[in-house]
């Protein structure tokens, strides 16, 4: 089953990749973008035929490798 | 005294540290990653470098690798281990220490001596150092130290913060702050003051023609500490 996930910086965490992303793309002349975020996003193929235990395992790969919850939040889709 | 230094593809300071630890008296041992093992060691070093090329965050993967287990079962029945640089990366994703190194605040990697004030000194690391502003290296691209405000709160209510970025005469503030660290930190303990991580190099810092020595008085203040 093929579950997605992306991880993000936390609101509130300094992101100078994304700051950077976003100043250049105001010097490219998209001066309406305001803020750029930058994350991580994963396709994970895990062996399991049932949806919830899928889901399952990637919080518990997310909690334990994918994200560091110190900075990150992580979303499974 | 011995020591073991933890190796693993992409480490790039172990050598360097084994000259270290060897020319002030450890007897020092090479620990190849994959080994679940440890010798018999009164210090545990996890060296400076690139560890599994900083894949997914700096320090995540060998934070999970086999040896970790028994760097962890050593550290948490009291064992002295250093961590400098990707080692103080290491240690924050095996959860040893808390808080996490994130990338510079300037976007850029950083290679310069800088100048670091011990903050504790009543610890096996720093104890009777006859110094407390040390000249040491850094080079990295994630030393930006963060951590929670309760965690900051915590690591300043238990004296954990080991070593604050400061100028050459020990004033710490925004300019001598070379990478965005909260509270200019260079390096923290754990509660118990027996693990210490740091970015800065002191490995880097043990020869007089070279690099000045301030380095060397912490590897000879550290193995007259553990005799």
């Amino acid at each position: 089953m093929k579950i997605k996930v992306i991880v993000t910086l936390k609101s509130g965490v300094l992101d100078p990749q994304g700051k950077a992303i976003q100043q250049t793309l105001n010097g490219m002349g998209f001066e309406n973008v305001k803020d750029v975020r930058q994350g991580k996003y994963f396709d994970l193929d895990i062996n399991e035929n049932d949806e919830q235990k899928a889901k399952h395992s990637a919080e518990e790969i997310c909690k334990k490798l994918l994200a560091n919850q110190v900075i990150e939040d992580f979303k499974i889709i | 005294m011995n020591s073991s230094v933890i190796i693993f593809p992409g480490s790039n300071c172990d050598r360097d540290m084994d000259v270290a630890l060897k020319k002030f008296g450890f007897k020092n041992k090479m620990v190849w990653h994959d080994d679940d093992k440890l010798p018999k060691s009164d210090l545990i070093v996890l060296p400076g470098g690139f560890s599994y090329g900083d894949y997914l965050r700096c320090g995540s993967i060998a934070g999970k690798s086999k040896i970790i287990q028994s760097v962890i079962d050593f550290a948490n029945s009291g064992g002295l281990v250093l961590g400098i640089c990707n080692g103080f990366q290491i240690l924050t994703e095996t959860g040893l220490l808390k808080g996490v190194l994130q990338q510079n605040k300037n976007i850029e990697f950083i290679c310069k001596n800088v100048f670091v004030k011990i903050n504790n000194s009543e610890n096996k690391f720093f104890e009777n150092i006859d110094k407390d502003v040390l000249e040491f290296h850094i080079a990295h691209n994630e030393g930006n130290y963060f951590c929670s405000e309760d965690e900051l709160k915590s690591l300043e209510d238990n004296n954990q913060i080991a070593a604050y970025y400061c100028s050459s005469d020990g004033k710490v503030d925004d300019k001598s702050n070379p990478n965005g660290a909260i509270k200019n930190i260079a390096g923290i303990f754990n509660e118990k003051k027996n693990i210490l991580g740091m970015m800065p190099h002191p490995e880097r810092m043990i020869d007089k023609y070279l690099s000045g020595e301030d380095g060397s008085k912490f590897f000879e203040n550290l193995i007259r500490n553990l005799k």
